[in-house]
């Protein structure tokens, strides 16, 4: 019982933080090499351009719910488990989301560097 | 250039999370009202606006790997800085995220973007090509066996 929810606790923080970097990468993507609109037009429209999106905030607040269901699922579950598991999952449900969401061009280099680094992940965080 | 200094930004970002992440654990359990929590909260706004900025130029599933360098520095900061033990497992780990760090960072991964989002299929190919120039393309079909 308590293994089914700290899984489930491990399901909510990947889908919160897939759904928050999805979102924080298409919010950039609106608004665009901030490098270069920082040298065109200041620094105070790079700022404006971010606040004035709204994928921004939704990101933003879907990484919010994904550091506090972390926060539950290490109530719940050892540290050893939760940490690992969520990070290198998440890497794996951002390739596909990415793909899927994003259209971004996912090729097989960038599977095997997702894949290469979840396994670290999960390595090292454990 | 802006991959140079972006990087740079990003693992300057990733070096200072690793920092976080220590003084986050103490935080939480020991106390939250303390000077290290306001130091870190700083550090990971500098990490984010790192994380943003290149996010605005590069692909996710491109940022993300490079971002993971994190764990890595982290786990050197602790080995050379704390005196941690790092164990064989461990060292492992490490291998595996440079290498699939490597993967990324070696491809042409960097400007891929923006294909079909906001402009019409048909001329994307030979706009995309002429932005990134014909040397990224032969990188990807040479780095990649079909």
């Amino acid at each position: 019982m308590k293994s089914a929810y700290t899984w489930g606790g491990i399901l909510v923080i990947v889908f919160a933080s897939v759904v928050g970097d999805i979102l924080l990468a298409r919010a950039m993507k609106q608004v665009g090499d901030v490098h270069a609109l920082w040298r065109r037009a200041g620094l105070w429209t790079v700022v404006a351009r971010i606040f004035g999106n709204s994928n921004f905030f939704l990101g933003v607040a879907a990484m919010a719910i994904a550091f506090f269901s972390l926060l539950f699922a290490l109530s719940w579950g050892d540290v050893s488990l939760v940490a690992p598991a969520a990070a290198s999952l998440t890497f794996i449900g951002n390739a596909f989301a990415a793909k899927i969401f994003l259209h971004e061009k996912v090729d097989r280099r960038r599977w095997i560097a997702a894949m290469l680094v979840a396994a670290g992940v999960a390595l090292l965080a454990g | 250039m802006f991959a140079a200094a972006g990087d740079s930004m990003l693992s300057h970002g990733m070096k200072q999370t690793g920092n976080i992440s220590l003084h986050h654990l103490q935080g939480i359990l020991l106390a939250v009202l303390n000077p290290w929590v306001a130091v870190g909260i700083v550090l990971l706004l500098a990490f984010f606006a790192a994380y943003m900025n290149a996010l605005s130029w590069a692909d996710l599933t491109y940022v993300l790997p490079a971002t993971s360098l994190g764990y890595v520095l982290l786990a050197l900061v602790a080995k050379f800085a704390l005196h941690e033990e790092v164990s064989p497992l461990r060292w492992v780990g490490i291998a595996l995220i440079s290498g699939g760090v490597g993967f990324v960072a070696g491809g042409p991964a960097l400007t891929a973007h923006e294909h079909d989002q906001d402009s019409p299929p048909p001329l994307l190919p030979a706009k995309d090509a002429a932005r990134n120039g014909a040397p990224t393309e032969e990188v990807v079909s040479s780095g990649v066996p079909r």
